[in-house]
């Protein structure tokens, strides 16, 4: 007896979980503004020759204009546009923050599904080890490592010789420090999905710890993940300009948002504007990433209908 | 010396220790979910094991599906103790030995599809290429009643009945010898269950499979099998084939199931009523028989000493001080 | 219970002493050792000179044995001398524990008197426009990079309208309660924003978890009123996640207070330990950063022991509507 005729397939699980995410205005709204943002730091070159300016240039004769047709957000402390350096350091903090959010989730969840997988040993060793970096403090030590002069690290030779932007290193230092939430996200997700039947029944197949971990555990563990990604991408803005700011960041000549303030902080009094810019831009790109995390956070919820 | 068994237990045993949750967490004490289980599985039979829940079975099923590691007893397939093999032995050894579950929503990965499910077991021991696997799914699809278009449709588009015959397609893709069913319809609606088992008799017939059945109903154990284990807390308390346990019942649980059970053969399917009371906790398992309890012969002696497994008949176990022994006579 | 904080103690000693090694490594690692920066300044110093000084501070060493070296002076409370203070290390840290304390106090005060009323009275009605202000607000404080807010507060409360001062501690004169409180005003609002941001959600979202209890439906219906039901049943209930996230958050509020402090000039242990690293004042930052390690490990023990003091009662006993 063949059945021909399966029932009609109910809504897809990516289509309930986008339209619960469409729900969220804010969560939406942010999603849109990120869009944006991330397309207009892409088109800076095309920006900088709509507006016939060099985000390099050095003019002292026109320091601290206003806005203008030519600026529209004004010159900096050397002449140059601001809106433009603003793009361009938009490019270098967003990328910084995705590189940075992901190798640290690569990190998190390497470190997770094993210890939640693989359970015993394993697992007391890498939690003991994840609540160790847990409890430190963060920026005070972001800031020694970043101060460490990567030419008397033993094994750290080749990243001494990465030009002087600090970029390369920045991204290690933050996600050295960074994986510790997807990991305890990730184990949980393990501890649980490592008791269900299919994962019971690749295993009567022959199916080793490896082949489980990749093609069982890790594709239903992605929601947790990538909500929390999301959510560590404004941490790491955060902590990037910070460093930035206090020099031990990315450094000049290549913009960040970061190190743009440090220089608009002596001239505080001259041209408040300087500083308002880049840190308005740093705000408003962490408020979309939180919001787009919660949002996702909602629409992701396992809480909500699974399986 | 005929061929050995294709399955034999001894003395299997499993306890689990019972931890405190939360960051205070200390050791609170052992399950004892199986208890000294032994019996012997010939290949082409069928061995069902009934129970209540927290008997035992589902436990001993995953051991036998060497998914828990037993904490005593023997497991041996054609003569040979696991405990000796290799990993490589025990991965060829898993392709005789599959299992198909019981719930058919956990048993089947929601983000996989079903052409995956199934050729699964194929990549894993690296049968044939993908062109030959995918015939093989559409084969073992056909075999399960599934039509092969099917094949590409995710485990949510199908009812619980349809993902039951995926999952048994799955279990027949490596070409088993044994097939451990763990109460593999008990989740199904009534008019779905016998189509189900009238499949895996099928399969049986045509694939010569040997069936270590865990069920907890009688009618469906009546249809299946053609021997069957009772358990109760953690022990086997009779064994016997199936037309003479259902004749001669020998053990008062045994008999107090069947005198539960609706009109067994008439497709009644109510989970058989269980005599009054509980099993008895299996964190501390009292001494002497673990039925006597709820057990209407009961005397003094049965609170202190533990029957054993007594032959009551032609191939016919049962462990109850008052089973009828060979000698004297029936019921 | 006994075995349980004495293992937690013994781990926190343990992860201490890990850090106090990988610090003191990296900090060997930093560009320039005191040496080196005496050679800088003084041109008259030849190789031969500094080699015979390293030699003679020992500087040479391996790294194990100068570790060693510190290690065995620290368990005898000496924690050697700062450079750049030219005075003791705990000499320098005490006044400017007082400091740090006060301002997170304060600031502690602040974000909960703030987060508390409006995570409740977000918590009962919502999903209308002001729970999502609120909410809004509270993710805001949450994104705001505290340097820029420090800088933008300079700006408008120092630059603009010079009615707070921008940086210090005291006045030059050194003044008393009222003068210091002056000068406390922005550090505080600044460290406040953040935190308050995230207890408000925190307050909220347990307490919204705890009105959706059966017993609070049990309260309603004996016919209690409706204030008594929220402030005596619902709020103890929610409060108890809350008293372990705002315990949790002690030791970050340290990092916190690093960037606050330094941008107001304020002499505290957070400009401190920024100081003292950028300065290579190895003694006095390998402590500052301890310190803080040590204040993280202990507020995570207050709050799991917290949490455990808290739970079992709740989860065994219930909530029986005292």
């Amino acid at each position: 007896m063949t059945e021909t005729a399966a029932l009609a397939p109910a809504a897809s699980m990516g289509a309930l979980t986008w339209r619960r995410f469409l729900r969220h205005r804010l969560a939406v709204a942010s999603a849109v503004v990120l869009i944006l943002l991330i397309a207009a730091a892409l088109a800076a070159p095309l920006v900088e020759s709509a507006l016939g300016v060099d985000a390099t240039e050095v003019d002292l004769l026109a320091r601290f204009e206003g806005p203008s047709a030519a600026h529209p957000l004004g010159t900096d402390e050397l002449g140059r546009d601001v809106l433009v350096r603003l793009l361009y350091g938009g490019r270098v903090s967003l990328f910084v923050a995705l590189v940075t959010a992901f190798a640290a989730a690569v990190i998190g969840t390497l470190i997770g599904v094993v210890a939640g997988y693989r359970g015993g040993l394993a697992d007391a060793v890498l939690m003991r080890v994840t609540d160790g970096v847990i409890a430190l403090p963060l920026l005070p030590l972001l800031i020694v490592l970043a101060a460490v002069d990567p030419a008397r690290v033993p094994i750290l030779g080749a990243l001494a010789s990465d030009g002087d932007s600090g970029l390369a290193r920045i991204v290690v230092i933050i996600a050295l420090v960074g994986w510790t939430t997807v990991a305890r996200l990730v184990r949980g997700a393990a501890l649980s999905l490592r008791e269900r039947e299919y994962v019971l029944a690749a295993r009567t197949m022959g199916a080793g710890g490896p082949r489980i971990m990749a093609t069982h555990i890790l594709p239903n563990a992605v929601s947790p993940i990538v909500v929390a990604t999301t959510l560590s991408v404004g941490n790491i803005i955060l902590f990037e300009s910070v460093l930035s700011f206090l020099g031990l960041g990315i450094q000049p000549p290549l913009p960040s948002w970061g190190n743009m303030l440090s220089n608009a902080q002596e001239l505080i009094y001259e041209a408040p504007a300087l500083a308002f810019y880049p840190g308005l831009a740093i705000f408003a790109t962490v408020i979309a990433f939180n919001f787009l995390g919660d949002g996702l956070q909602d629409a992701l919820d396992p809480r909500a209908s699974r399986d | 010396m005929t061929t050995p068994p294709l399955l034999e237990v001894r003395g299997l045993v499993k306890y689990f220790p019972l931890r405190d949750a939360g960051p205070l967490g200390g050791r609170l004490g052992t399950v004892h979910a199986v208890e000294d289980v032994s019996f012997a599985l010939a290949p082409g039979e069928t061995l069902a094991v009934v129970g209540e829940s927290g008997s035992g079975k589902t436990t001993l099923a995953r051991m036998i599906a060497l998914l828990y590691r037993p904490s005593a007893g023997t497991i041996a397939f054609d003569g040979r103790d696991v405990s000796t093999f290799s990993y490589r032995d025990i991965k060829l050894l898993r392709r005789d030995v599959q299992m198909i579950f019981q719930d058919p929503n956990g048993a089947l990965d929601p983000r996989m599809t079903i052409e995956a499910i199934i050729a699964e077991p194929l990549r894993i021991h690296r049968r044939g290429s993908r062109a030959e696997r995918a015939r093989s799914v559409r084969r073992l699809m056909e075999a399960v009643g599934l039509s092969p278009r099917l094949a590409e449709r995710y485990p949510h588009e199908f009812s619980g009945g349809q993902r039951q015959r995926i999952g048994i397609a799955r279990a027949l893709a490596l070409a088993p010898r044994l097939i451990i069913a763990d109460e593999p319809v008990s989740a199904l609606d009534v008019s779905v269950q016998s189509q189900v088992l009238n499949l895996l008799l099928d399969l049986r017939e045509a694939h010569g499979l040997a069936y270590l059945f865990i069920a907890h109903d009688l009618a469906v154990v009546d249809h299946m099998a053609d021997r069957v284990a009772v358990m109760y807390a953690g022990r086997i308390v009779e064994i016997a084939p199936r037309d003479a346990l259902f004749a001669t019942p020998a053990h008062p649980y045994t008999r107090a199931l069947i005198a539960a059970a609706p009109r067994l053969g008439a497709g009644k399917r109510k989970a058989a009523d269980t005599p009054a009371g509980e099993p008895p906790s299996p964190i501390a398992p009292p001494p002497g028989c673990a039925f006597h309890a709820r057990c209407p012969l009961a005397e003094a002696r049965c609170r202190t000493e533990r029957p054993t497994l007594e032959r009551v008949g032609a191939d016919h176990r049962a462990a109850c001080h008052f089973a009828p022994r060979p000698s004297s006579g029936r019921i | 219970m006994g075995r349980y904080i004495a293992g937690r103690l013994l781990e926190t000693l343990i992860v201490l002493a890990v850090m106090s090694f990988v610090i003191y490594a990296l900090m060997g690692m930093m560009p320039g050792d005191p040496i080196d920066i005496m050679v800088q300044a003084d041109p008259n110093l030849t190789p031969a000179d500094a080699a015979r000084l390293k030699a003679l501070y020992g500087l040479d060493r391996p790294l194990i044995e100068r570790y060693g070296n510190w290690l065995a002076a620290a368990l005898g409370g000496d924690f050697g001398y700062s450079r750049v203070f030219n005075r003791p290390v705990i000499e320098v840290l005490l006044p400017r524990l007082g400091n740090t304390l006060a301002l997170m106090g304060l600031s502690f005060v602040v974000s909960l008197a703030v987060a508390l009323p409006i995570g409740v009275v977000s918590a009962l009605r919502p999903y209308r426009t002001g729970d999502y202000a609120i909410n809004f607000a509270a993710l805001a404080g949450i994104s705001v990079p505290t340097f820029w807010l420090a800088l933008m507060l300079i700006y408008l409360f120092s630059v603009s309208w010079g009615v707070l001062p921008a940086g210090g501690v005291t006045s030059i004169e050194g003044g008393g309660l009222l003068d210091r409180a002056r000068y406390l005003i922005l550090p505080v609002l600044t460290l406040s924003v953040a935190s308050a941001g995230g207890f408000t959600r925190y307050v909220r979202a347990s307490m919204m978890e705890t009105l959706r209890q059966d017993y609070i439906r049990t309260a309603r219906a004996k016919g209690l009123p409706e204030r008594r039901v929220i402030l005596h049943h619902a709020l103890r209930n929610a409060l108890i996640p809350v008293v372990t996230i705002v315990a949790l958050s002690f030791g970050g509020l340290f990092s916190g207070a690093l960037i606050t402090e330094t941008m107001f000039s304020y002499l505290g242990m957070g400009k401190l330990t920024y100081d003292s690293i950028m300065g290579n004042d190895y003694n006095l930052a390998l402590i500052c950063l301890l310190f803080a390690t040590l204040v993280t490990l202990l507020s995570n023990l207050g709050a799991d022991l917290v949490y455990a003091w808290l739970d079992p009662r709740i989860s065994y006993h219930g909530e029986r509507g005292r």
